[in-house]
């Protein structure tokens, strides 16, 4: 539900609605909480060697996720970056399903070939984690313009950072998104850095959504921190795309408040940045919103975040005792095998 | 059976009219594919007889639209994406690599890519070296996609049908010095294999390895051979990835010499891959080298005599197959 498009309320209904309202934030504020605390555990079994490879997080984005996939549906389609363990729990990913991944199991939502970077879950309608910047837009239009000609309800939101928007693949797309018409939601994740290099050292021009509405589109920038300031600018954008009106940009200025990844020393940032960002945490934002509104007392924010760090604490054990692929199946899934089909589409 | 006379371009158009009307999933895109007809005529029709929707012209963006068309096929559609040439097939290079080849398998099997991407490739037209180069080797170098290289109006005719079914992308190379060659086709009876390599020509005394454009220049030193009363076997790849070791390996096993002829540069090419699975599984049948006919290590240069100096010609691979046939055993 999005904020513009909530009525005025009738004193009559009063209560009903602000209970919708209050329920709705802690949906949202649940779906934040989930990320961060998956997040930081996967700190920790990183630092205990637990899962590897290139580990992204999302802590201090978290509300562009809650806030964009919020304006989605079943029908609806989500393309993402090798950040995307938000994205992926946001969709509704099992959390289970995604830390067995993190851990290489055949329980991974892709059976331990994808790691971090690769989570995907065709039966959620969300085709991946892409780890080449601006690689996966491409494949976003495609998804897209099949919509299209099948005349299909649904909208594709791609998910990319600042650093994909100096790729000729943005470029290339955007314009032919425009052309065609396509049902597609660009979701620019500006979080002012592609990898080390500031967004001012990238870009000559830095107002992104400026750039992107010269294409021919409807796109604007969005507070990327506040959660409820994203739905209710993704609720607008799909709402124009199922409208038929062709694709829409978001530019949604967020930040990261680790380093690009486990890996990163984060040496090129200002630590006075950083804790200036901080102060605008969006889970904070959204909790203190709902303390000021009654929406939520110490009790309950416990009790939520008791039943985020429980659902993580049972994902870890899964993902422990869960097995691993048998490397008699090394080769499987590079190309087709009888019986390896999926369900004729 | 039913016989016409056409061209190995009119083959191709009539193979993509023919999956356009039978499925519905099916459409064309690239550039220049529509109002054009097709860089090299290829599609010429085939907008006015399907629209602009299914028969798509695309910006000049090929990363974009080989992307698009990648996705669509994700989506359960059956796109063909037509790329002009190989060279430009490299600004697609990472959506071909990265997406179609990869996500099944990064994906855990839980999706299909059943996408086609045509290209013309080779040189023989004074195009230089940005039009003209053969790189579907590297494409065979790849895991999660198969590689055609149709060099028979029956493969251009019959080949894409079966590369639609398959459920994983398929890249189909079509030489540019065929489009126009014409003879007698046949009309085939049921789909066409295209896993396995066919013998072109029979032979006992020197087994001649090629595929795509090279193929009529292989024939031709085939004649030159056959005035020296040298029997050269001519096998024709057709699929440069699955490779048909069966049929290479037991044509080798008749003839006991092998050539393998490909207008590649040699330096890692698809010849050596295929003279390395000779050297691996038919050792003890050889009497001579495996031996190579490949395109010079230079940019495709523009003036003809220089190209065709560069390139395989039937002279060559005649000089190669005399060479392979000196060795006794």
């Amino acid at each position: 539900m999005s904020t513009s498009h909530r009525k005025p309320a009738k004193p009559a209904h009063r209560g009903t609605h602000q209970d919708a309202a209050a329920k709705h934030h802690r949906d949202l504020l649940a779906s934040m909480l989930l990320i961060r605390r998956f997040e930081e555990r996967c700190v920790e079994l990183y630092s205990a060697a637990k899962i590897r490879g290139f580990v992204h997080l999302y802590i201090g984005e978290e509300a562009v996720a809650a806030g964009v996939l919020d304006a989605l549906g079943p029908v609806d389609t989500v393309v993402s970056t090798y950040r995307e363990h938000g994205h992926a729990l946001a969709r509704g990913v099992p959390t289970d399903a995604v830390m067995a991944e993190m851990y290489g199991k055949a329980t991974g939502c892709s059976r331990g070939r994808g790691g971090s970077m690769h989570l995907f879950d065709v039966g959620r309608r969300f085709y991946g984690g892409n780890a080449i910047v601006g690689g996966g837009i491409p494949l976003a239009a495609g998804l897209a313009l099949a919509e299209k000609m099948r005349g299909g309800p649904g909208v594709v939101c791609c998910f990319f950072g600042d650093g994909a928007f100096a790729e000729g693949e943005f470029h290339e797309t955007a314009n032919l998104a425009v052309l065609w018409g396509l049902p597609l939601l660009l979701a620019c994740e500006n979080n002012l850095y592609a990898m080390g290099t500031p967004l001012r050292v990238e870009h000559g021009q830095t107002d992104l959504a400026m750039r992107a509405a010269s294409y021919g589109m409807p796109a604007w920038a969005v507070d990327g921190m506040d959660v409820l300031a994203v739905e209710d600018a993704a609720h607008r954008a799909v709402e124009g795309i199922r409208a038929g009106h062709g694709p829409y940009f978001l530019e949604l200025r967020t930040y990261r408040f680790r380093a690009h990844s486990m890996y990163d020393p984060d040496r090129y940032r200002d630590k006075a940045e950083i804790e200036r960002w901080r102060a605008r945490d969006p889970v904070v934002l959204l909790e203190r919103r709902m303390r000021s509104a009654g929406e939520l007392d110490d009790a309950s924010y416990a009790e939520l975040d008791r039943r985020c760090t429980d659902e993580v604490d049972r994902a870890v054990a899964a993902a422990e005792a869960a097995p691993v692929e048998p490397v008699s199946d090394l080769l499987r899934y590079v190309v087709t095998a009888a019986g390896d089909l999926p369900e004729a589409r | 059976m039913k016989t016409v006379t056409t061209t190995y371009r009119e083959a191709l158009r009539e193979a993509l009219r023919e999956a356009l009307s039978a499925d519905d999933r099916v459409f064309l895109l690239g550039e220049d594919v529509g109002r054009y007809g097709g860089a090299f005529g290829v599609s010429l029709g085939l907008v006015e007889e399907f629209g602009p929707e299914r028969v798509r012209d695309t910006p000049l963006s090929e990363s974009a639209f080989v992307g698009t068309g990648i996705g669509a096929a994700v989506a359960g559609m059956r796109p063909v994406v037509e790329i002009m040439t190989v060279n430009f097939s490299l600004l697609a290079l990472d959506q071909i690599l990265n997406n179609a080849a990869t996500l099944r398998h990064m994906s855990g099997g839980q999706l299909s890519v059943p996408v086609v991407i045509r290209m013309t490739t080779g040189a023989g037209r004074q195009l230089a070296a940005q039009h003209s180069h053969s790189l579907e080797g590297w494409y065979a170098h790849i895991p999660g996609i198969r590689v055609l290289a149709p060099a028979t109006l029956q493969d251009a005719r019959g080949m894409l049908a079966p590369a639609l079914a398959d459920p994983d992308p398929v890249v189909i190379f079509e030489h540019g010095s065929l489009y126009n060659v014409s003879g007698e086709l046949t009309a085939a009876e049921g789909p066409l294999d295209i896993s396995s390599a066919a013998v072109r020509r029979s032979g006992d005394d020197v087994t001649l390895v090629t595929y795509g454009g090279s193929l009529p220049k292989v024939l031709s030193a085939a004649d030159l051979l056959a005035e020296e009363d040298i029997s050269a076997e001519v096998v024709d790849l057709r699929s440069l990835r699955p490779l048909d070791d069966v049929t290479v390996m037991a044509s080798v096993a008749r003839t006991h010499r092998a050539v393998v002829v490909d207008e590649g540069w040699r330096t890692g090419g698809l010849a050596a891959e295929v003279s390395a699975r000779i050297t691996e599984q038919a050792f003890y049948e050889l009497d001579a080298p495996v031996g190579r006919v490949c395109s010079a290590e230079v940019p495709i240069p523009y003036a003809r005599h220089l190209e065709e100096a560069a390139l395989p010609q039937a002279e060559d691979i005649a000089a190669a197959a005399r060479e392979a046939v000196g060795h006794r055993g």
